[in-house]
């Protein structure tokens, strides 16, 4: 039997490489990286500032969201009517939202459209008028967000387990805040976020899309090149987390729910540690390759607990965290647990097969080309390569970098970070 | 081969569609079967969806699990979903690695094994995907909507089904289920991407040739007769926030009024995107209903949802409520709203504009080779690929009037089934 003749290999070909990435930075601070694709005709911006919700007050929970959100109620040039109105009839998108480190926005439009939508962006960032009337909308809206929230098993166990893994650290608390502290915001707040956080310095935007390099520098300049604030404050440096000193365990009772979500995790590398790489290998292998790695196979095939069960590793500046996740029957939480406990501690004691890391280091390799293919996708890679300061070669590199990691480097990085007798282990849903 | 689009019927009925697409060493490789929940009868809901889970579980040539790691290896991913109408399975892999997910989809169409200790672990995965389903407000309030809105036919249920249902299917009856819908003359092949179209159409021949194709012996559903009054419901739930459902009974796929309904669904609620996966939608704060409803501080929330499908089914408008205001005063809003667009023809510059955003969804739509992938197939389903290509120009042509006349027509009081979800004031206990 014939099967379809393979090709030659050209994935490496249309990866984003130092020879058609264009990075410049502006002389005002804001770097600019820009990539053509004519293959379709639409262009999409992607980018952040360096301010995010680590400067939220903690009376203010949720601030630096609220700001981000309240950007495009309407500037010293046109009402949020007038904003949208603009936006929408181009068929074009543009929005804004908050992080810990970063107040970032993303947006997208047909390529002819690209020096409205920077015009947006730039009258947003720079001229918002934060009005009373949509600010006290916006408050509504997130406050009925949050009411939603609340009965989310997922989000109130996830809530609880960042809580409790990074005590008193912006990384255990919730960007979008809790009620209380969303009712103290008040549009002096947002002015006065927005003047001393809001700048160029440490900006940094993407274009990618139907556009030469040097039009997108030139529309970029534009739009924001004379933009300065003498008032914008550094971020600082945030402080290091310990890991867990012993097993935590909660449970948030919600009533009239089928279902408990169960998250069991730790500390995780940050994203500039060696372990990275290794770390993050493992965590394929330990819950998401194939049908969500071993935990999917125990959990779900095997003991048909769960239709999710998986693992994240997310790994931000200061530090990361690693967990395991799943949604079960409550009659089956403890199982659940045991079962994952039992992976755990596996996982810590014996390298992985050669074979299972084959596998994995094949599926970071392969899959690359994918998450490449469409416009958003290349804008998502140029952010992270300029936000983890990975290099323009980053892509080119890639495959190295992943076939050197070894059994032995996953199994010291599981060690350092996977204490299967001090887990962080939260879950909501009825009451036990 | 206009657009680059090659279509063949096997001799064994299989339909198959292929476009060339070079921008990237990607193919996408779809197999859709005509089955859904739509062809399930009363004691079975949830049947199309459990068998399409079951199609995961291993042939005798490709054991469970197996494929899940070869395709995570070549660094594809595939999934699968049920819907009301059809049933789709799909891969989207680097173009040199596509030919083991062809002979798995080929195999799989006849010699899946149902193997029964495989059916009883799937029986709890999909209980707790039911779960999952059920911690949802809108879920809810969704599935008594959509059981009031059909009592015939059986768009009535949802497609994951009743747990009752899914405790009582056994083994027979999903393996019954699989080798009546699936084969070559209920299925849509559907590639999209970076091959040789000769060669590609080869290979598939090749492939398929050998299994037999057969009609589907499936349950047809009954008409749905008119609604015949407006009806209301309301659940009760955990929570504090109340949600707003109508369902309007609307119109097939394949209806010529369907892209009339599409630019007044824009209108009315903003734009749709296109998309299956990767497309990105356009905001709607400059929609009638946003303007009326979340700028008057009625709603803080609200979208609309007209489907394709095969049998004339729902156009939704969904609400959350502002906490200061209650679902009856949105409802005079809306009815309102509803009553200019049948009492005056819209203005053209309104037509246009949604048109425009109807063109740049289109462009972010076709951007991935997922999507082009998808709408090969999906458009089959209810009407015929020509209805994707037709599309931007189709919506072009529709007039003021077509607007009104769809309003007048569909947007009646006696045709719609008005939920609520009502909580019953439990918050959290910490």
């Amino acid at each position: 039997m014939k099967t379809m003749p393979a090709k030659p290999q050209f994935a490496w070909k249309s990866l984003p490489d130092p020879q058609d990435i264009t990075r410049i930075q502006l002389p005002n601070g804001i770097t600019l990286l820009t990539r053509t694709n004519f293959n379709s005709p639409s262009i999409v911006i992607s980018g952040y500032l360096a301010c995010g919700s680590l400067f939220d007050p903690p009376d203010k929970l949720g601030l630096a969201q609220f700001t981000a959100i309240s950007l495009m109620r309407g500037t010293a040039s046109r009402s949020f009517q007038e904003i949208y109105d603009a936006l929408e009839s181009a068929g074009a998108n543009l929005g804004f939202g908050a992080s810990v480190h970063n107040t970032s926005f993303g947006g997208r439009a047909l390529a002819e459209d690209l020096p409205l939508l920077l015009k947006l962006l730039s009258e947003s960032l720079r001229q918002p008028t934060f009005p009373k009337d949509q600010v006290e909308r916006l408050r509504a809206q997130f406050l009925t967000g949050l009411a939603i929230r609340a009965q989310d098993t997922d989000e109130v166990s996830s809530l609880a387990f960042d809580a409790a893994l990074f005590p008193n650290h912006p990384y255990g608390r919730p960007e979008d805040g809790y009620p209380e502290t969303i009712r103290a915001i008040q549009v002096d707040d947002l002015a006065a976020f927005h003047h001393l956080h809001f700048g160029p310095h440490g900006m940094v935007i993407v274009v990618v899309g139907a556009i030469s390099p040097e039009l997108a520098v030139a529309e970029v300049q534009k739009a924001l090149g004379d933009w300065q604030n003498p008032s914008q404050v550094e971020s600082p440096a945030l402080l290091p987390v310990g890991p867990p000193v012993q097993n935590f365990r909660q449970h948030i009772a919600i009533a009239g729910k089928s279902q408990t979500d169960l998250i069991i995790g730790t500390l995780g590398p940050h994203r500039h540690s060696p372990d990275f790489m290794p770390a993050s290998l493992g965590n394929n292998i330990l819950g998401q390759f194939g049908m969500m790695g071993r935990i999917g196979d125990v959990v779900r095939e095997r003991a048909g607990l769960a239709y999710h069960a998986s693992t994240s590793l997310n790994a931000w500046i200061a530090a990361g965290s690693w967990e395991v996740s799943a949604g079960v029957n409550p009659a089956n939480l403890q199982r659940a647990i045991d079962l994952i406990r039992h992976e755990l501690e596996r996982f810590v004691k014996r390298p992985v097969y050669k074979h299972e890391l084959k596998d994995s280091q094949a599926n970071f390799i392969g899959r690359l080309p994918l998450s490449l293919e469409s416009n958003n996708g290349v804008a998502n890679a140029l952010l992270n390569l300029e936000r983890f300061q990975l290099g323009l070669d980053y892509y080119p590199r890639y495959p190295q970098t992943v076939l050197e990691v070894t059994p032995e480097q996953i199994l010291l990085a599981a060690q350092k970070y996977i204490d299967p007798d001090r887990l962080i282990i939260t879950s909501a849903g009825p009451e036990l | 081969m206009p657009n680059n689009i090659t279509r063949k019927v096997l001799p064994n009925g299989l339909t198959v569609h292929l476009k060339e697409i070079h921008n990237a060493p990607i193919i996408s490789h779809w197999v859709w079967y005509r089955v859904g929940s739509r062809n399930e009868k009363p004691g079975q809901t949830g049947i199309s969806h459990w068998v399409e889970h079951m199609q995961f579980k291993g042939t005798p040539q490709f054991p469970p699990s197996l494929m899940d790691k070869a395709i995570s290896r070549d660094g594809g991913f595939w999934n699968a979903m049920t819907s009301m109408d059809w049933t789709a399975y799909f891969e989207t892999m680097p173009s040199d690695k596509i030919d083991l997910p062809m002979r798995l989809e080929a195999d799989r169409m006849l010699n899946s094994t149902y193997d029964p200790e495989e059916v009883a672990s799937e029986r709890t995965v999909i209980i707790s995907e039911l779960e999952g389903d059920e911690n949802e407000p809108m879920f809810r309030l969704s599935e008594a909507v959509q059981a009031e809105a059909f009592k015939q036919h059986s768009y009535h249920h949802e497609t994951i089904g009743s747990k009752e249902d899914l405790h009582r299917i056994q083994r027979d009856d999903l393996y019954a289920h699989y080798r009546s819908a699936y084969n070559p003359q209920n299925a849509i092949l559907a590639v999209a991407g970076d091959f040789d179209t000769n060669q590609m159409l080869a290979r598939i021949e090749e492939l398929y040739a050998s299994i037999p194709g057969h009609p589907p012996e499936l349950y047809t559903p009954p008409a749905e007769p008119p609604l015949g009054g407006e009806r209301r419901l309301e659940v009760a739930g955990p929570g504090e926030t109340v949600f707003l459902q109508l369902a309007y009974r609307s119109l097939n796929g394949s209806s010529p009024d369907f892209f009339a309904f599409t630019i007044l669904d824009s209108l009315l609620t903003g734009p749709s995107g296109l998309s299956f996966m990767g497309g990105g939608g356009i905001s709607n704060k400059t929609s009638r209903l946003y303007r009326a409803l979340v700028e008057c501080e009625l709603a803080v929330s609200i979208n609309g949802s007209l489907q394709a499908t095969i049998d004339p089914y729902l156009y939704d408008i969904t609400m959350t409520v502002h906490p200061r205001h209650t679902a009856e005063e949105i409802l005079v809003t809306i009815d309102d709203e509803i009553k200019r667009l049948q009492d005056a023809p819209v203005p053209v510059e309104e037509i246009a504009r949604a048109s425009k955003q109807a063109r740049a969804l289109f462009a972010y739509g076709t951007e991935n080779i997922t999507n082009q992938a998808f709408w090969l197939g999906f458009a089959e389903i209810y009407a015929g690929y020509d209805w994707f290509l037709n599309y931007l120009d189709e919506l072009e042509k529709i007039t003021p009037q077509d607007v009104q006349r769809i309003a007048q027509t569909y947007l009646k009081p006696e045709n719609r089934v008005i939920g609520i979800y009502r909580p019953t004031g439990e918050k959290e206990q910490q």
